[in-house]
C-alpha cells in the first residue's frame, strides 16, 4: 500500500515497538509531526532539541531498548551533538531523526541546511542520509538493527523533506542485507581455554565489571562466575548493579574517585579480568604503573578495544553473556580466602576515614544527603545525575542493587543530563521512583525541562545538592592550581521559588537535622517535586586519583580531630 | 615500516568520507589510499598504506570494522603480493635530450604518451622503488609534473592476507600472535 514517507518513518517506528519519542518541532520535520497524530506514538515536547536526546538516552539506557528522538534540520539537529555524542560514548541504542532540506536543494546553503551526517559521522554508530520515500523502510529496520545489536550505539537518520512528503510503497522488510556488520558472539575456543588456565593459577584476581555486563544482561552470569572462582568484582562507573552492593564479592567502584580499598585490589592483583569495559582513563589512572603485576583478560564485543589503552594477554572478543556462559563451566572453583580476607582489611581502613563515620555536627555533608536517600528509597530507585562532584557522590554513596538503576553520563561527562534522562527513564518506568541527582551547576544547564516534566505530570523528584560552586573544577582548582577559584563560584536563582514557579512543589535543607523528612516529603507528595540541600561549600570528593597517577597514589580524605571518635 | 591494507567495503556513497574521517579521527596518519571498482559491482576495494608504529596496523584495522560498510580488511605487509603504482610523470626536454629520457623510459619499461616540443610525458606502472628509481634519474633534466596513484595491491595465489582482529565480522583472526600464554 502506498503512504507518504512521514506515514512510513511513523509505521516503522510502531514495528519496531516505539511508543514514546523525545522531539521538538520545525520546518523540515513537520510533515513527520503531523502524521505521528494518525498513530500511537506519543511526542513528549522537550524544551530543547538536546533534551529530548539525554531523554531517550535515559530512555534507552533503563530498558536496554532503543530510545528515540526527533528534531529538525539545521539547528534543531545540531542541539542534538551533545547528547548524541554522549550516547556514542557510553555505547547508548538511541535513534536520532532529523529533517533536512529538499533533496535538490541540498548543498545550496537553504534555510536552516547543515550537513548534520557529516557533523555526527565521528559521533554515531552509523548514519543516513534519506534523500527518496523509498528508502525509508530499509534504513529504519536497519538503523534499529545497528542501535541495539553488538556494542550499542547511537544512530542518526537525517530525512529529506520531499522524502517525508512524496509517497512510496510501504513493506516493512523482515530481513536485512549488511555483509559489513556481523557482531561477533563466541569468543575463540582457544583462547578460551587459555583464560580458563589464567584463571586456574590466579592468586590475587579481580573481576572488572563495565557497562557491558549491563548492555548484554549478564548480570546473573557475572555473579555465577565470580562465586565459582571466588573472584571480587570492581565496578567502573557505568558498572554499577552489575552485581548487588551487598554481595560480599562487591568492591563498588573503581578509578579516579573509586573505593581506596578496590583501587588497592586492583594494583595488587596478578589478573584483570576485564569485563565488558574499556579501560577508560578515569579508571586505570597512569598506565604505565597500572596493575603491574596482573596478567589480564579482556572480554570485550569490540576489537577495536583490545589493546587500545591497556595491552592485554588474551582477547576475547564476544557478546560477554555468550562467553561468560562459555567459560564457567570450564573454569575450576577456587579458593582465594587469603586474598579476600587481604581486600577485607584495606576496606575497613578505608571505611574507618569515611565520612560517614564523622560525628553529626549539624553540617550538612552531601554524603550524609545521599546516604539519607538511599536509606529512604530502599536503594530501590532509578538515580539519574549530572556531571560533577554530586555524580560521584551518588555513585559513591547509593548502593545500587539492581542494574540499569543508575544513570549517568560517564564518558562523555555531560553536564546537564539529570533532569532530561530521568524524564526518559520514567516514562519507560512510569510505576517505579525515578530520582535524579543534580548539582546547582549542572541543574542550571537543564533546568527549562522543569516544564516538560509538568506538562508530561512526569513524575520525577529532584535532590539538589547546591554547594554554590562547579564543585569538580573549585576542587581541582583547590588541589592543583592553589585555590585559585577561576570561573567556579556560580549562583543561582531561589530554586524553591523557581521551581514553584513551574508548579513543581519544593522544599530547602540546610542543616543536617532538616534532612529527616525531607525525603518523605517528596515521597508522599504526588507528582514531580524538588529537594534542595544547601551543603557545605567547599567539600571534596575523597579519594582522588590526580590525572596522571597511579592507581593507589590516592588523595586521601585528611584524617582530622572530627574523626569519628565516638 | 609501511603496512599495506586492502579493505573490501560497500560501493555506497559517503564511504570513502567514513573511511578518511575515520583516519583523522583515530590520528591514523595514511601514506597513501586508493580505492577502485572490483569484480562486484557492490564491493568497491581500498588500498591503503600506512605508516606502522607499534601496534598502528593493526589498531587500524580493529577500527575500519567499526565502520558498518567495511566487510573485509587483510594486511598483505610481507605477505606474497603484486603491488603496483602508476604515474605520469612530465620532464622537461629539448629535441637534444630527448632520446636520453626515452633511452631511460625504456630501460625501466615505461612509455612515452606524449611528446611536446619542449617536455614528453613518462608513464610507468610498477612498485614504489621501481618508480622512484626512475624519478631519481629523471629529475636532472626538470620534472614539470608528476602524479602517482598510490600502491594497489594483490595477494598471490588463493591465500588470504592476514586478519589481525579476531571476531571482526565474523572473520576469525589467522594471526595468534596475542596470545602470549606460556
Amino acid at each position: 500500500m502506498k503512504k507518504t514517507g512521514a506515514q512510513i518513518v511513523n509505521e516503522c517506528l510502531v514495528q519496531e515497538g516505539v511508543k514514546v519519542v523525545f522531539g521538538y518541532p520545525g520546518g523540515a520535520i513537520m510533515p513527520v509531526h503531523d502524521a505521528m497524530l494518525d498513530y500511537p506514538i506519543h511526542h513528549v515536547l522537550t524544551r530543547h532539541e538536546q533534551g529530548a536526546v539525554f531523554a531517550a538516552d535515559g530512555y534507552a539506557r533503563t530498558t536496554g531498548d532503543v530510545g528515540v528522538c526527533i528534531a529538525t534540520s539545521g539547528p534543531g539537529a545540531t542541539n542534538l551533538v551533545t547528547g548524541i555524542a554522549t550516547a556514542m560514548m557510553d555505547s547508548s541504542p538511541v535513534i536520532c531523526i532529523t529533517g533536512q532540506v529538499a533533496a535538490h536543494l541540498i548543498g545550496g546553503d537553504a534555510f536552516q541546511e547543515v550537513d548534520v551526517t557529516g557533523i555526527t559521522l565521528p559521533i554515531t554508530k552509523h548514519n543516513y542520509l534519506v534523500t527518496s520515500a523509498d528508502q525509508l523502510a530499509e534504513v529504519f529496520k536497519e538503523a534499529f538493527f545497528i542501535a541495539r545489536s553488538g556494542r550499542p550505539g547511537p544512530v542518526l537518520i537525517d530525512i529529506c523533506k520531499n522524502a517525508q512528503v512524496e509517497e512510496a510503497e510501504f513493506d516493512y522488510p523482515k530481513e536485512i542485507s549488511l555483509p559489513g556488520y556481523k557482531p561477533p558472539k563466541h569468543a575463540d575456543m582457544n583462547l578460551l581455554e587459555d583464560a580458563a588456565k589464567m584463571i586456574g593459577e590466579a592468586k590475587r584476581p579481580v573481576i572488572l565489571a563495565g557497562h557491558g555486563v549491563l548492555m548484554s544482561g549478564a548480570m546473573e552470569d557475572l555473579r555465577l562466575f565470580a562465586e565459582k572462582t571466588q573472584t571480587p568484582v570492581a565496578m567502573t562507573l557505568l558498572g554499577l548493579g552489575s552485581i548487588p552492593a551487598s554481595h560480599p564479592y562487591s568492591l563498588g567502584m573503581m578509578g579516579m574517585h573509586g573505593e581506596a580499598y578496590c583501587n588497592q585490589a586492583i594494583q595488587n592483583s596478578d589478573l584483570l579480568l576485564a569485563f565488558g569495559m574499556r579501560f577508560d582513563d578515569r579508571v586505570t589512572g597512569h598506565l604505565r604503573t597500572y596493575a603491574p603485576r596482573a596478567r589480564k583478560i579482556h572480554v570485550e564485543i569490540d576489537p577495536s578495544e583490545i589493546d587500545k589503552n591497556v595491552e592485554v594477554d588474551v582477547p576475547l572478543v564476544g557478546d560477554l553473556k555468550t562467553v561468560l556462559e562459555d567459560i564457567t563451566p570450564i573454569v575450576s572453583p577456587k579458593d582465594n580466602e587469603e586474598w579476600l580476607d587481604q581486600i577485607k582489611e584495606w576496606r575497613e581502613e578505608t571505611e574507618a576515614r569515611d565520612i560517614l563515620s564523622w560525628p553529626d555536627e549539624e553540617k550538612l555533608h552531601s554524603a550524609h544527603v545521599i546516604r539519607d536517600f538511599w536509606q529512604k528509597t530502599g536503594g530501590d530507585s532509578i538515580v539519574t545525575t549530572g556531571v560533577g562532584q554530586h555524580q560521584m557522590w551518588a555513585a559513591q554513596y547509593y548502593q545500587f542493587e539492581q542494574p540499569y538503576k543508575f544513570i549517568t553520563s560517564g564518558g562523555a561527562g555531560t553536564m546537564g543530563f539529570g533532569l532530561p534522562s530521568a524524564l526518559g527513564a520514567w516514562f519507560a518506568n512510569p510505576d517505579k521512583e525515578v530520582w535524579t541527582v543534580e548539582g546547582d551547576g549542572s541543574f542550571q544547564m537543564s533546568l527549562n525541562e522543569l516544564a516538560t516534566v509538568v506538562q508530561e505530570g512526569a513524575n520525577i523528584k529532584i535532590l539538589l545538592i547546591n554547594n554554590s560552586y562547579l564543585g569538580m573544577v573549585r576542587q581541582w582548582q583547590e588541589f592543583f592550581f592553589d585555590k585559585r577559584y577561576a570561573a567556579t563560584p556560580i549562583t543561582g536563582p531561589d530554586f524553591v521559588k523557581l521551581s514553584e514557579a513551574y508548579g513543581v512543589p519544593a522544599k530547602r535543607v540546610t542543616k543536617s537535622g532538616d534532612m529527616e523528612n525531607a525525603i518523605e516529603f517528596a515521597q508522599n507528595t504526588p507528582g514531580p517535586v524538588l529537594i534542595e540541600y544547601q551543603v557545605e561549600k567547599e567539600e571534596s570528593v575523597y579519594p582522588m586519583v590526580p590525572a596522571g597517577a597511579a592507581l593507589d597514589e590516592m588523595i586521601r580524605r585528611p584524617i582530622t580531630q572530627k574523626k569519628a571518635s565516638s | 615500516m609501511q603496512h599495506t591494507l586492502i579493505a573490501k567495503v560497500e560501493n555506497k556513497p559517503g564511504v570513502l568520507n567514513r573511511v578518511a574521517s575515520l583516519f583523522r579521527r583515530r590520528n591514523f596518519n595514511i601514506e597513501s589510499l586508493n580505492v577502485g571498482q572490483t569484480e562486484n559491482p557492490d564491493i568497491s576495494r581500498m588500498t591503503i598504506v600506512v605508516e606502522n608504529k607499534g601496534n598502528n596496523a593493526k589498531i587500524v584495522e580493529a577500527n575500519l570494522y567499526k565502520l558498518v560498510n567495511v566487510i573485509d580488511v587483510q594486511d598483505l605487509t610481507n605477505q606474497p603480493t603484486v603491488t603496483r603504482d602508476l604515474a605520469l610523470i612530465k620532464v622537461k626536454v629539448d629535441a637534444i635530450k630527448r632520446a636520453e629520457v626515452v633511452n631511460l623510459a625504456n630501460i625501466f619499461r615505461a612509455k612515452i604518451v606524449d611528446v611536446a616540443s619542449d617536455s614528453v610525458i613518462v608513464e610507468i606502472a610498477g612498485t614504489e622503488e621501481k618508480i622512484e628509481g626512475l624519478v631519481e634519474l629523471l629529475s636532472p633534466f626538470g620534472i614539470l609534473e608528476m602524479v602517482r596513484t598510490g600502491q594497489v595491491a594483490m595477494m598471490r595465489g588463493d591465500s588470504p592476507g592476514v586478519r589481525h582482529t579476531p571476531g571482526a565480522n565474523g572473520h576469525q583472526s589467522n594471526n595468534n600472535k596475542n596470545t602470549k600464554v606460556n
